[in-house]
Order: C-alpha cells, then sequence, then structure tokens
C-alpha cells in the first residue's frame, strides 16, 4: 500500500503568529494509499499545520511538494484543485443550502450556463447512497443532524478530492455506527490510492484506522512511526510530554456507596418532568455529592433532559423539587437562583463572549445573578480569578487577555470556572471534555470527582462511556429522547452493559 | 476510547440515522413570501370593500407603473441583502443617475450616449464600494453611507436645482403606454421592472453565480473554505446594485421627466422596507426574489390606500406608513414564529 | 484600575489614534484659513471662538451618538434618533407657546419635562419591539423613524413653531461658568453615564449580550432589561438633543430637525471604534468621533467650500478615515503580502450572525487575530 515516494512532502516548515510560534522546523509526508494520523495536544499546530497545507495561510519558511511539484497553494480553492480537499471539525458548510448544493455548490452541473438541478440532485443522492445515507437531498442542510451534515462534508471532500484528503477530527460529532461507515469509506479510499491525513482526539479510532502517524508537540515535530510501534501509553507520553497515570489513577479510587449518598433530602428531585419535541417525561433525583452520569447516543437527549433541569429551557410535563420545594424553573436566572449551574457542551456559541477578556467571562454569571447594579468589588474579582485561574490550570494565566486568545480545552476551563464561582449546590456539565487534550480531560474528571467528594451534585454528560463510567455513582441511559434506565454504578456495570441497555436487551 | 453505541443497533436497524428536523421543514422556507402574499391580498381585499373604485385591476397595475424604479433598485438590494450585507447609496444613485442624464440632455447629447453613460456611471459607484468593502474590509454599511453621501455630493455640486428633461427619447418612454385586455395599460418601465426581475430569479436560482451569493451569506466562512470565489461575488452583487440604482434612476426619470438632488430621498430604506418584507433575512442566506416582488407591491398598495383616503394630511401619510408597516412586521413575526 | 488603564493604552494605540489625529490635521488645516482660529477670548464672562462654536455645534450630535453606542453595543440599531429628536422640540414648543407667561420658569421646565418623558417612552417603545417582540432593530427603530416624523409634523401642525422665551433659550444658547450650557448638559450626560455604565456592571453585561446573546441568556443575564434600557437611553439622548437644538434656534421644525442625523451618529459611532455587531463599545470614541464630524462641517466652511461640496467632502473624510483605520489596508500600504498575515476569511467572528442590525455589519478588522481560538492547534 505504500508507495516509494511520498505525494506529499513538507519540510522545514515554520509559521510565526504575532507573539506565537505555532510551527518550528516541522517535517511531514505522506504517501498514497495511507492513513496518516496526525497526533498532539490542543495547541501543538496540527490545525495550523493542515491550514498551512491549504492555503488559508502562507507559510514563513520551509516548502511543500505534492507529487514532487513544489506548490504553493494561494487558498482552499487552489488546494481542492490540485486535490488536496479539507473536512474540518466544524462542518464547513452553508447551513442554509440544501444538502445537494452543499455537495455540489462550486461546480455544480450545468447545462448553458445554468444549474441543472435534477441531475444534481441525483447525483447527490448517488453519492450519500454509497456513503449509507438516504435522505433527502432537497431539504436544507440546517434541517439535519449534526452527524449527518459532517457526513455531508465528508461525501463533499471524497467527491472532489484526488490525491490527499484532510479529515480535521471528522468523527467529533458522530456515534460509533457512522464512524464505521466513515472507515469503511476511508478504507476504499486507500484502496483506490488516495492518501488520507487523519486528525482525531480519539485514540482508539487512530489506532484502527491509521498506518502511520506523526505526533508534535508545541509546534515542533517529535516523530512518525509506523502505527504498529507506538502503544497507546507510549503515544500519549510522547504528546504530552510525561507519563500519564493520573486516569489510572482515578479509576483505582473507591466510589461512596451509592446508598449513603442517596440516604437524605436529594438536591434535585425531578418528576415527569418533558418537552415534546425535545425529551420524554422522565424522573430523576439527584442528591449532594453524587455523581449522576448521563450515557446515551448522539441524539438521545440528554442535553436536552439537562437544560430542562437548569431551566435552560422551559418544561411543558411534569415538576421539579429543589431541596424538597417544588420549583418552577422559567428560565436561567431561575436555576441559578436555586442553586444550579449549567456548563454548555457548545463553548463557542452558548458559553464563550469572545469580545470579552477572561476574567469577564469568569464572574460573568456571578455578576449576572447579582444585576448589573451591584459590581462584584475589583479586589474579589481579582481573588476569585486567581483563584479559579490556579485551580483549574488555566493558561495562559493572564486575566486581562481576550478569551478568544486561549486553546479550545483552556476556554473550557474558563467556563467550568464561571459556573464553579457560583457555587452551586447542582453542577450539570455536557461534554466538557469534548475536543480537549488528553492532560486537560484528566484535570476536569479530577475536578469532578473533588467536587462532589466536597459535596456537590454533578450531573455528568459525555459521549464516552469510559468517562461516564470512571465518575459517576448513578447512569440514566437515554436513547431516542427517552430516558430508559437507570443503573447503580458498581460490580457488573461496564461498557458493555451500558450499550446492551441502549440496545434495548435486558440486563444480563 | 469507545464512543458509545451497540455496533449491533447499526445492523439491527435500517442503515439510516434519525433525520430529525431541527429547524425548518422544507415548506416553512416558502412561510415568509406566503404570509406577505396573504397581507397584500387582505389589504387588497380591505381596500376593495371599503373604497369604490379600487377593485378595478387598472388600480394593481398602476401601483407597479408608479414603483417600478423601486422594484428595479430593490432587486440589487435584494442580492446585497442576500450576502448578508446591505447598500444605502442607492437612493443617491438614484438622483445622481438622474442629474447627470438632466444635465446631459440639457447639454444636447444624445439619448443613445446619454442612457449607457449613466447606467455605468452607476455600476462604477457600485463596483467602488464593492472593491473597498471586500479588499480592505471595511463594514458595507459604512461604505456604502459614503457612497450615499458622495453621490449625493456629487449632485449638490452638479445642480441645486431641479432641471427638465424634453429630451424626446425620453418622453415617448415617459408617456409611451402599452395597452392591453380591456382598456389596462402599463408603461415601459414596467415591462423593464419585470425583464430585471424575471433576469435576477433566473441568475439567483439556476446560476453558480447565484448559489454562491446565498453561500456567502449562510456562511461566509464556509463559502470560503469550500473554495468559493467569496470576493468576486461580494464584489459583484454591489456592482449589480449600483447597476439596478443606475437603472432605477433612468426609470425614474421617466417617470419625473427631471433631474433633481432631491430625487429618491430615504428610497433606500423603502428598497430595505420592501425586500425585507418580502422575507428575506437581513442577515442573508435567506430568501427570494419574489418576495422582494411583493414587497414593493405592499409598499405601493399602502400608497394607494392613502391616496384613496383623501383626507390624509401628509404628515398623517407617514404616520399610517408606520403603522401599517408595523402590522406588517408584526404579522410575519407571528407566522414565522410558529415555525418553532 | 490597572486593567483599564491597559484597556485604555491599547485602545489608544488602536482605535483613537486615528480619529485624534484626522481631528487635529482638522482644526489646524483652519489655522491656515482663519489664524485666530485657535483664539478664545473671554467677553460677558463667556469663551468665545471657534474651538467653542465647534463644541457648541457638536452637542446634539455628541448626545445622539452617545445614546447610539450603548444601542449598537447591544448588538442593535436606532434609526428613529432624528425623529424623536423633532418631536421632543415640536412638543416644548408646543406647550411653551401655548403659555400665557414664555417666560415663566416652572413653564419651561414643565416643556422640557414633557417633551423627556416623551422620548423615554418612544425610547421604551423601540426596546420592548426589539427585546419583547423581537423584531429586527433595524426594522423596528425605522417604523418608528417614518412614524415618528409624521407625529413630530402633526404636532407642529406642519409650521414651524416660534418661542420668545428666554428660559428656554439658555439650553441651547446660553452661557453658564463661561462655558455654553449645552456644552455643559452634554458633559453631564456623558460623564454620568460613563460612571454608570463603568462603575456599576452595565458595561460588561451589555458587552456580554451584544457579544454573544445566547450565551449571556445561559449565564443568566438579564438581556431583555438591558436592551430595553439602551433603547431609552437612546431616546432620552436624543429627547436631549431635540431640546438643545431647538432651543438653539427658539423655534421647532418638525420637518427638518434632526435630518439624517442618525447617519452622522452611527459614522461617530463607528468613527470612535465601536463595532457595529456589538460587544466591546467606547463612549470617548463616540464622543470624539461626533465632534470630528462636526469639526469638518465648520472646517469646510471656514477654508471656503462651497456648501454643496459638503456631502462630498464628508464622504471623502470618512473614506480616508476608515482606510486608515483598516488593518487590511494598512498592511497592503505597508506592502506586507496577505500570505504573510493570519487568516483570509472576513472579519465576522465564527458563530456571531448579528440578529439585530444584520444587514452588512460584520466586526471593523481591528487588530488582525487569528478568528478562531482553534488556531492556535
Amino acid at each position: 500500500m505504500t508507495d516509494a515516494a511520498p505525494i506529499l512532502e513538507m519540510t522545514g516548515i515554520g509559521k510565526t503568529f504575532p507573539g506565537v510560534v505555532a510551527l518550528d522546523d516541522v517535517d511531514f509526508r505522506m504517501f498514497p494509499g495511507e492513513v496518516h494520523a496526525l497526533m498532539g495536544e490542543n495547541g501543538a499546530g496540527k490545525s495550523t499545520l493542515i491550514k498551512v497545507l491549504t492555503g488559508v495561510y502562507g507559510i514563513d519558511r520551509g516548502e511543500i511538494r505534492l507529487a514532487g511539484r513544489q506548490v504553493r497553494f494561494a487558498g482552499p480553492l487552489q488546494a481542492q484543485q490540485a486535490g488536496v480537499s479539507t473536512v474540518y471539525q466544524e462542518v464547513n458548510l452553508c447551513p442554509n443550502l440544501s444538502v445537494a448544493e452543499n455537495i455540489f455548490i462550486g461546480r455544480e452541473p450545468r447545462r448553458f450556463g445554468a444549474i441543472r438541478w435534477a441531475t444534481m440532485r441525483r447525483r447527490s443522492a448517488e453519492l450519500l447512497h454509497r456513503l449509507h445515507l438516504d435522505i433527502d437531498v432537497t431539504a436544507p442542510l440546517s434541517s439535519h443532524s449534526l452527524a449527518v451534515q459532517q457526513m455531508v462534508a465528508i461525501a463533499r471532500a471524497v467527491d472532489i478530492s484526488a490525491k490527499v484528503l484532510i479529515l480535521d477530527e471528522p468523527t467529533s460529532s458522530l456515534d460509533a455506527s457512522e464512524v464505521e461507515q466513515l472507515f469503511a469509506v476511508i478504507r476504499q479510499l486507500k484502496e483506490s490510492g488516495v492518501a488520507i491525513l487523519f486528525v482525531s482526539h480519539f485514540l482508539d479510532q487512530v489506532y484502527e484506522i491509521a498506518d502511520r502517524m506523526t505526533v508534535l508537540r508545541n509546534g515542533r515535530l517529535i516523530g512518525e512511526w509506523p502505527v504498529a510501534q507506538l502503544s497507546q501509553l507510549e503515544l500519549v507520553a510522547k504528546m504530552i510530554g510525561k507519563d500519564l497515570s493520573v486516569l489510572e489513577q482515578l479509576d483505582g479510587e473507591s466510589k461512596p456507596d451509592l446508598a449513603t449518598l442517596e440516604g437524605g433530602q436529594p438536591v434535585l428531585e425531578a418528576t415527569g418532568l418533558g418537552r415534546s419535541g425535545a425529551i420524554a417525561p422522565f424522573d430523576l433525583t439527584i442528591h449532594a455529592g453524587e455523581v449522576v452520569g448521563f450515557a446515551g447516543l448522539l441524539g438521545s437527549g440528554r442535553t436536552e433532559a439537562a437544560r430542562l433541569l437548569f431551566g435552560a429551557d422551559r418544561a411543558e410535563r411534569g415538576r421539579v423539587s429543589i431541596a424538597g420545594k417544588p420549583t418552577a424553573l422559567r428560565g436561567p436566572r431561575a436555576g441559578m437562583a436555586n442553586g444550579i449551574a449549567f456548563c454548555s457542551e457548545n463553548r463557542r456559541a452558548e458559553g464563550v463572549v469572545e469580545d470579552l477578556t477572561v476574567r469577564e467571562n469568569l464572574v460573568l454569571a456571578m455578576q449576572a445573578a447579582r444585576g448589573w447594579a451591584r459590581p462584584i468589588p475589583r479586589r474579589r474579582q481579582d481573588e476569585l480569578v486567581a483563584k479559579y485561574i490556579a485551580a483549574l490550570q488555566i493558561r495562559p494565566a493572564d486575566p486581562e487577555l481576550p478569551i478568544r486568545n486561549l486553546s479550545g480545552g483552556n476556554q473550557q476551563k474558563v467556563l467550568l470556572a464561571r459556573w464553579l464561582i457560583t457555587e452551586p449546590k447542582l453542577l450539570i456539565v455536557d461534554e466538557p471534555t469534548r475536543g480537549i487534550d488528553v492532560g486537560a480531560k484528566a484535570e476536569i474528571q479530577r475536578l469532578v470527582v473533588e467536587l462532589a467528594g466536597g459535596g456537590m451534585a454533578v450531573l455528568f454528560i459525555s459521549a464516552e462511556l469510559e468517562e461516564v463510567l470512571r465518575l459517576s455513582h448513578k447512569i440514566a441511559v437515554l436513547r431516542d429522547r427517552q430516558m430508559i434506565d437507570q443503573l447503580a454504578n458498581g460490580a457488573g456495570v461496564d461498557v458493555d452493559r451500558i450499550m446492551r441497555t441502549i440496545a434495548g436487551e435486558a440486563a444480563a | 476510547m469507545i464512543d458509545v453505541s451497540d455496533p449491533r443497533q447499526a445492523t439491527a436497524t435500517a442503515p439510516t440515522p434519525t433525520v430529525r428536523p431541527r429547524r425548518y421543514l422544507p415548506q416553512q422556507r416558502h412561510l415568509p413570501v406566503l404570509a406577505t402574499l396573504t397581507l397584500l391580498a387582505t389589504m387588497y381585499g380591505l381596500g376593495a370593500l371599503n373604497y369604490t373604485g379600487f377593485a378595478q385591476p387598472q388600480i394593481l397595475l398602476n401601483v407597479f407603473v408608479d414603483n417600478a424604479f423601486l422594484l428595479v433598485v430593490a432587486v440589487g438590494m435584494t442580492f446585497v441583502i442576500l450576502t448578508g450585507g446591505i447598500d444605502l447609496s442607492v437612493g443617491a444613485v438614484v438622483a445622481l443617475t438622474t442629474v447627470c442624464a438632466a444635465v446631459l440632455l440639457r447639454e444636447g447629447w444624445p439619448a443613445g450616449v446619454v442612457l449607457p453613460l449613466v447606467l455605468l456611471i452607476g455600476t462604477t459607484l457600485g463596483l467602488l464600494m464593492g472593491l473597498i468593502i471586500h479588499f480592505f474590509d471595511i463594514q458595507p454599511f459604512i461604505v456604502t453611507l459614503a457612497g450615499m453621501f458622495f453621490a449625493r455630493g456629487l449632485c449638490h455640486l452638479i445642480t441645486s436645482d431641479s432641471i427638465p428633461i424634453t429630451d424626446a427619447f425620453w418622453t415617448a418612454a415617459a408617456q409611451h403606454r402599452i395597452r392591453f385586455g380591456d382598456g389596462y395599460f402599463i408603461s415601459i418601465s414596467v415591462v423593464i421592472a419585470l425583464v430585471v426581475v424575471l433576469i435576477a430569479a433566473f441568475v439567483l436560482a439556476y446560476t453558480p453565480f447565484g448559489r454562491n451569493v446565498y453561500a456567502i451569506g449562510g456562511n461566509p466562512q464556509s463559502a470560503l473554505l469550500m473554495g468559493l470565489p467569496a470576493g468576486r461575488t461580494r464584489i459583484a452583487v454591489y456592482t449589480i446594485s449600483g447597476f439596478c440604482a443606475a437603472l432605477g434612476g433612468v426609470l425614474l426619470s421617466f417617470y419625473m421627466l427631471s433631474g433633481y438632488s432631491l430625487h429618491a430621498q430615504g428610497m433606500e430604506l423603502d428598497a430595505i422596507a420592501a425586500v425585507v418584507i418580502g422575507g428575506t433575512l437581513l442577515t442573508g442566506g435567506s430568501g427570494y426574489l419574489l418576495g422582494t416582488v411583493l414587497g414593493v407591491g405592499v409598499l405601493g398598495l399602502i400608497q394607494t390606500i392613502i391616496a384613496f383616503q383623501a383626507d390624509l394630511s401628509s404628515w398623517w401619510t407617514k404616520i399610517v406608513i408606520g403603522v401599517l408597516l408595523f402590522a406588517f412586521i408584526i404579522l410575519q413575526r407571528l407566522v414565522t414564529r410558529r415555525r418553532g | 484600575m490597572s486593567d483599564t488603564h491597559r484597556r485604555l493604552t491599547g485602545l489608544v494605540r488602536q482605535r483613537l489614534f486615528w480619529p485624534v489625529l484626522i481631528l487635529v490635521v482638522l482644526l489646524v488645516s483652519n489655522l491656515f484659513f482663519t489664524p485666530s482660529f485657535f483664539s478664545i477670548t473671554v467677553r460677558d464672562g463667556h469663551l468665545y471662538g471657534s474651538l467653542i462654536d465647534i463644541l457648541r455645534a457638536s452637542t446634539p450630535l455628541v448626545l445622539v451618538a452617545v445614546g447610539m453606542t450603548v444601542v449598537i453595543a447591544t448588538g442593535g440599531i436606532d434609526l428613529s434618533v432624528g425623529s424623536v429628536m423633532a418631536i421632543s422640540g415640536a412638543l416644548a414648543c408646543l406647550h411653551i407657546s401655548g403659555l400665557a407667561d414664555q417666560n415663566s420658569v416652572t413653564g419651561v421646565l414643565f416643556a422640557v419635562v414633557l417633551a423627556l418623558g416623551l422620548s423615554v417612552l418612544l425610547g421604551l417603545w423601540n426596546g420592548a419591539l426589539v427585546a419583547a417582540i423581537g423584531i429586527q432593530p433595524i426594522i423596528a427603530t425605522l417604523i418608528l423613524m417614518v412614524a415618528g416624523r409624521g407625529l413630530a409634523q402633526l404636532i407642529t401642525d406642519g409650521q414651524i413653531i416660534n418661542v420668545n422665551s428666554a428660559p428656554y433659550k439658555v439650553i441651547g444658547a446660553g452661557y453658564a461658568l463661561t462655558l455654553p450650557v449645552s456644552v455643559l448638559i452634554v458633559v453631564a450626560v456623558v460623564t454620568a453615564a460613563a460612571l454608570l455604565i463603568r462603575r456599576s456592571a452595565l458595561g460588561m453585561l451589555v458587552e456580554s449580550v451584544g457579544g454573544n446573546p445566547t450565551a449571556s441568556r445561559l449565564a443568566g443575564i438579564r438581556a431583555r432589561q438591558l436592551v430595553i434600557l439602551a433603547y431609552v437611553f437612546a431616546g432620552l439622548c436624543a429627547g436631549i438633543a431635540g431640546l438643545i437644538f431647538s432651543s438653539n434656534v427658539s423655534s421647532a421644525d418638525g420637518n427638518n430637525a434632526g435630518n439624517l442625523i442618525e447617519l452622522d451618529a452611527i459614522l461617530a459611532v463607528v468613527i470612535g471604534g465601536t463595532a457595529l455587531t456589538g460587544g466591546r463599545f467606547s463612549l470617548a470614541g463616540s464622543v470624539l468621533g461626533a465632534v470630528i464630524i462636526k469639526a469638518l462641517d465648520i472646517t469646510i466652511y471656514t477654508i471656503g467650500i462651497p456648501s454643496q461640496a459638503n456631502l462630498l467632502f464628508k464622504a471623502v473624510v470618512v473614506i480616508v478615515l476608515c482606510l486608515a483605520q483598516s488593518s487590511a489596508f494598512r498592511a497592503r500600504l505597508a506592502g506586507i503580502t496577505r500570505r504573510g498575515g493570519p487568516a483570509r476569511p472576513p472579519a465576522t467572528p465564527p458563530g456571531k450572525r448579528p440578529d439585530g442590525t444584520g444587514g452588512g455589519l460584520p466586526q471593523q478588522a481591528g487588530p488582525a487575530a487569528p478568528a478562531e481560538a482553534e488556531v492556535r492547534a
């Protein structure tokens, strides 16, 4: 499968932004018909390398050779025409256009200059069918789920690209069956000689699909290895530059007995809480010091249920009692007033206020609760900010930086801190570790355990079952907008058991 | 780290992931235009009930005779707004066109030269604004505002009085009536406007350029990353808007048979209102040209109703327009909110 | 406050530098034509001079611009300020002209309260449309712009209402403590607003609402309240401006008062460095922007450019200013190729589609920073 001559060779790449060296003398090469994984923590330079390759950024030093010829693309269009296509982590399509259009825009089938819509629809349906996706190609892209949108993006890139296909975190919104579909397509492409650049935080997936991997750290090349040569532990060690046994530590720690936790009055008790179109009526109790995990497929209703518990959406059915008192959660303010905090999964759209500094983002919820007329005294702000920056290891540690300058992982920590400052009784975190490097992930998980140990009730939502299992005392399983079961964590409850619950089989 | 799922489920069920419409169903896209159509019909109906002579078809035709220039301008504005931009200069360019035409015709230039020349002027202005907006990354609001000042300023510089147009071609175009049916008529301007609308609708629906316009309005970053010629498209829509404004100016000069620096004051807001009433979102990416046509119809019908309600002083007119606009926007809001 | 100082320095270095420069250039260029331009004399205990004239002439615009700034910071816009100005002046003059004694201070005070009360109400109306009903600001305020102009004409019955009231004249044309009263009013209003905004959490919360409305709601910010407050403030400022304007000429013209002032105000806000999409705002910048625009008007007059060329000249200066502020322009000028610079995509931050102003108002090209944090990866 590996040709003698690489299809892509990047040598000595250097790229600097004002104040930051993003890439420093990085080499990278790809052979036709192989899947090459690009590994590294957030901030390591992976995205920059890709954008430099496709011409979104110019390079300061080094050279790029495609099929032996030196190239310097002026932009993604030129790169595409030369055979280098990219599918980014964010679905970079136009949500207002139809699926068919998104696949073909820029190269629509035409007759005498006019677009042939019927042909376009037919061809896109065929393309998607090959990806085992049979959807309405005339519907606007936004009417489909995020996973489907991602597949459409991949279909577009796959249809265009001939030589190199770059997949930047393509599976972050896909469930396992969709990932398998994707991998099947990737394997097909491998056979036809396409070189595939695969960037992902999911180490298991990388080991499953990739042939070779390159590790970057802090903008520098650490090395290139065939996948078989490096174990997961070794890989992680190279990525973060030290041994990582924190996660294993957490696994080993014992959790308090569920019965002890559920002795007293619950912090929150929901009965028959539901909202049509979002989540079927469900019951849930959460006690102080308890970590409740939500497990379920993408689209199963985890976020929707959590939003009802906070008041971000108004429930249409059911009741909520906080510390025994029936409460109407009419909005986020009601949730906050009752000691609930909600850290959204969509940090860019629903969390980060880019215009503001780190400090302002940190104190935002606390200030909002006090109203505009009672500003938090500056000294208190400084104290709190310094405390949480240290506690969560937010980097860079400068509170006056605009938050947009921080990496995704650090932004997530700022958002978490925003809610922790309000000292909630119940903290709801939705996918707090998504798209975050391994080191930060471990920190956040450790934090959750600490908080629960200190008496906070935590609702932990994650797509990674291991995470949910590691942290939760009780696991609620959701499927298709319904809460179908609640399991006490303990012996006999493992990933397999949960998956079977989701599949609808009775407990073993 | 295994992501959550049971591989067996994938094979057990059909290989189609659950498609859950998030925001719109296909028909929902057409709701705003349908709402406009309903309102138009309602207004017409109310007018027909309340005023004698209102129900004559010629009245409806007159709406377009009297607003053909606005329709052309609004078509250009539609392109710009679809990309998420705005063009505040159109009124000024209309006035500039009338002034240039009037002055040149008065100097004895032949109509055959004046007509393309004034069209060129407006188009060039649009092109310049588009270039500045794109290459220097300055907000369209500001650039077209400056363009408005510039064009109006040029008008004032050229002449402070109204200049009548007496050229034969112009007067012929102004007075010619195309008759059909049972004594109904329209002006040439209406035909020109109709042609412009049809061409524009075709471009937006059937050409790559038109689809690029929607793409840029939907998500500019994505459009760029998808390799679409965002820059060229953006420059082009402002050029088109400039051309439409110039053409609108020509049609206005037919209508008024004069060139005056105070013509078309506030026409840009009329055009924007027509586009918005027609259901196009100001944020871009969504809307139909038919909506704009209906929007112009609504504005024109409002004026007609006021004309029939003859006892309204000119300031009551403004209040009534404001109220009707308000009522319409509320209605549109209610209807589209039901999208849920 | 260390961060305010740091922010101030950073701001000055970036945004205000060019406006200040332009203002200085404008004022200095006047010197060539009127050597006594900078001279300020004291007569009857009042300060006189061209500079004072500029300050006086700019007072209505400064007020309107300040009000507009807060509205724009929430991600909105207010096109109705001109009409509100006209209504305010018209109502005050109507009341005063109906008084038995036009010089009665209580009568004048009542007229002022009436006018400002209505202005606040109109601001409330705008705020309700935008915040409670959810209409796009440009359309919502367009309605009042049109209907309001009609209302102003209704109040004046299409005529110009003349008043002969000494107390009323003080507002726009009077002097106190050697300075024009109108300037003092503006200083008071702007100072009060600045103190309120920056001392309380108003500034930060408004910037948050404008910067990311969804995140702000989830963080528990009462966005609705803040937005309504912003429009009420803009209405109030327009009302005061209307009083100053009409008092200055001792009459009310429902037709022409405040005509097109909203455009000048928006221009002032942009010159001052506030992004039209909302978020971070600068009151000082808007004040500066407004003064520049008026200085421009006066400069055009003093250096002898015919008044017909006024608009044209203004357009050129605006373009020059915007180009100067555009980092893209500066980059090209300095010969740095775009390839060596940061990301090419337009300056709109990802996911930020302003729901308020919409219509082509992406964030002004500020310091060329990569738009997404993920870029660092």
